[in-house]
């Protein structure tokens, strides 16, 4: 009895460390990086195949933590994460110039957020400018004709919408109280979908959008477009190794090189043209350089950090000593 | 994609399986001590194990989280974001499951097998183990529900995991993660493995109870 006891003990011990070595060993061998990230990026499956081509030509794995921009940058100021790639500046902007934890910030990639609706468009916002259309659904709204579904998560995309109400001149902490105004509290993909079983406006960002459109999962249309109000800038960020000396800064940089070269640049250029016909994002780096395109000019008005007067990419102090990256 | 679907299963069912093997490791010791003594609270502690039973997993989500984080007391230990948390996490889930079920079941068998297991010489020890193997039934059943609970949990493996691809992805993360991306297709793939497990394994336990 007591043998018996004794080979079940040993065998269960076995299978509990052999299964242990098994599904941790992709995590303890060879590098990595943790990267914090939002839902509009990641649900698109672009990261996935940048991590495969990083993986096969640099022997770093990346692993992809999605969650909206609020909590992504919540999960890095903990120290759970080596980088966060997010959208929206503002978040950003404390996460690097009050908290101290976000540095080496480089814009990567730029889109235009879409006001979509149903076809019918109950509320007539069809070619109006951003703020009017806004104003229209609050009319349209409150007799009843028309609904609007927010993400209601402290995402980029529902931080970008917050500031829309209040360039319309309304406040979406009053806006919520109104029952023709819905707060989903989830990620693009189901905030899409229930939109469209309501068959009501939301604002979304390009990339989601088209994919669930092209894959006939809704039938909602973009009723308002590339405009200036609905720019969408992606950046990715490293954080602070003085503040966190064990996370792996070094591997870091060397992402954030890789993204905004020509190579990683590339990837984000092509990414679903083969699919959507139109690619879903836009590299933000050549733009820049060439400073033509009046895009230029609204990233630098929208989401370059103010630092003593002047605007930047990212401020002289929180460049971590990587000043290269900024010439 | 089938190479995909195959590997999330396995380690779906690794993941969940060990959890529930060190959860019946320890899980067992305190059932067995809880049903064989009589001690004061004995009752509280049986209805604090009933009442864990129902714990969110969300809230063992946001616990683990915090304690876990870098910056968390068990930081150091970097348990954040890999497999070997998720099964921490979800053995902490089950054990009231393991205990509860086993308790009762331990406590349906006739007190006097103990009492002839001691007249009989036995150890305090031999007899609780011949009062185990009355009560097996009852504690397989509870091993199996554990089991269950853990493979098709979510708010763990998501908070805990990340839902990492290649690495912490398991089944209910998923599907969670593409019914988002809009790929139904593989989200009902993903279900009918899921249902296929905890139908088939709870089939077992029928079959084998019945003899």
């Amino acid at each position: 009895m007591n043998l018996k006891m004794m080979a079940l003990i040993i065998v269960v011990g076995c299978f509990i460390i052999g299964a242990l070595v098994y599904i941790e060993w992709p995590y303890r061998s060879g590098q990595r990086l943790q990267i914090s990230t939002t839902t509009s990026l990641y649900d698109t499956g672009m990261l996935d195949t940048i991590a495969d081509y990083y993986k096969q030509n640099y022997r770093v794995s990346l692993f992809f933590i999605s969650a909206g921009t609020g909590q992504a940058i919540e999960h890095a100021k903990r120290g759970d994460a080596d980088l966060v790639l997010v959208h929206s500046p503002s978040m950003e902007n404390t996460f690097m110039q009050v908290d101290g934890v976000g540095v080496v910030r480089k814009i990567i990639a730029y889109n235009f957020f879409v006001i979509v609706g149903p076809e019918d468009d109950p509320a007539g916002i069809h070619n109006l400018s951003p703020t009017e259309a806004l104003s229209t659904i609050v009319t349209s709204g409150r007799s009843r004709q028309s609904e609007w579904v927010s993400r209601g998560d402290d995402s980029g995309t529902h931080s970008k919408e917050k500031k829309l109400w209040t360039k319309a001149g309304f406040s979406s902490d009053d806006l919520r109280e109104e029952s023709w105004y819905v707060e989903s509290g989830t990620g693009m993909g189901a905030t899409l979908n229930m939109a469209n079983q309501m068959r009501a406006y939301t604002l979304a960002d390009i990339g989601t959008y088209l994919k669930y459109r092209s894959d006939n999962l809704i039938d909602l249309e973009i009723l308002v477009a590339q405009s200036k109000d609905l720019l969408n800038v992606y950046s990715v960020m490293a954080i602070n190794p003085e503040i966190y000396p064990e996370l792996n800064f070094n591997n870091a940089v060397d992402f954030i090189k890789f993204l905004v070269s020509d190579e990683g640049q590339n990837i984000i250029g092509n990414y679903g043209v083969g699919d959507y016909g139109q690619p879903l994002f836009y590299p933000a780096v050549s733009l820049s350089l060439e400073n033509t395109d009046p895009i230029t000019d609204w990233i630098r008005e929208y989401a370059y950090l103010s630092y003593e007067g002047q605007s930047w990419e990212c401020p002289p102090p929180y460049r971590a000593g990587q000043d290269n990256l900024y010439l | 994609m089938i190479f995909m679907i195959l590997e999330i299963t396995l380690r779906s069912l690794l993941i969940s399986g060990t959890a529930t093997l060190l959860a019946t490791l320890w899980s067992t010791p305190i059932a067995l001590s809880i049903s064989m003594r009589e001690f004061m609270g004995k009752g509280a502690v049986k209805s604090l194990f009933t009442a864990l039973i129902g714990m969110p997993t969300v809230a063992l989500g946001l616990i683990l989280y915090l304690l876990f984080s870098r910056t968390g007391p068990l930081g150091p230990l970097h348990l954040l974001y890999s497999p070997s948390g998720i099964i921490i996490g979800q053995a902490i889930l089950i054990t009231p499951i393991i205990v509860s079920f086993m308790v009762s079941a331990l406590e349906s068998v006739d007190p006097g097998i103990r009492d002839l297991a001691r007249t009989l010489g036995a150890s305090e020890r031999k007899a609780s183990l011949a009062v185990l193997g009355e009560a097996k039934r009852g504690a397989t059943l509870a091993v199996v529900a554990a089991f269950n609970r853990a493979i098709a949990e979510l708010g763990v493996a998501m908070m805990i995991g990340g839902n990492i691809y290649g690495y912490t992805r398991v089944l209910t993360t998923t599907i969670a993660l593409e019914t988002a991306r809009g790929e139904i297709e593989l989200c009902i793939w993903m279900m009918v493995i899921l249902l296929v497990i905890v139908f088939f394994l709870t089939l077992l336990i029928n079959l084998f109870r019945r003899d």
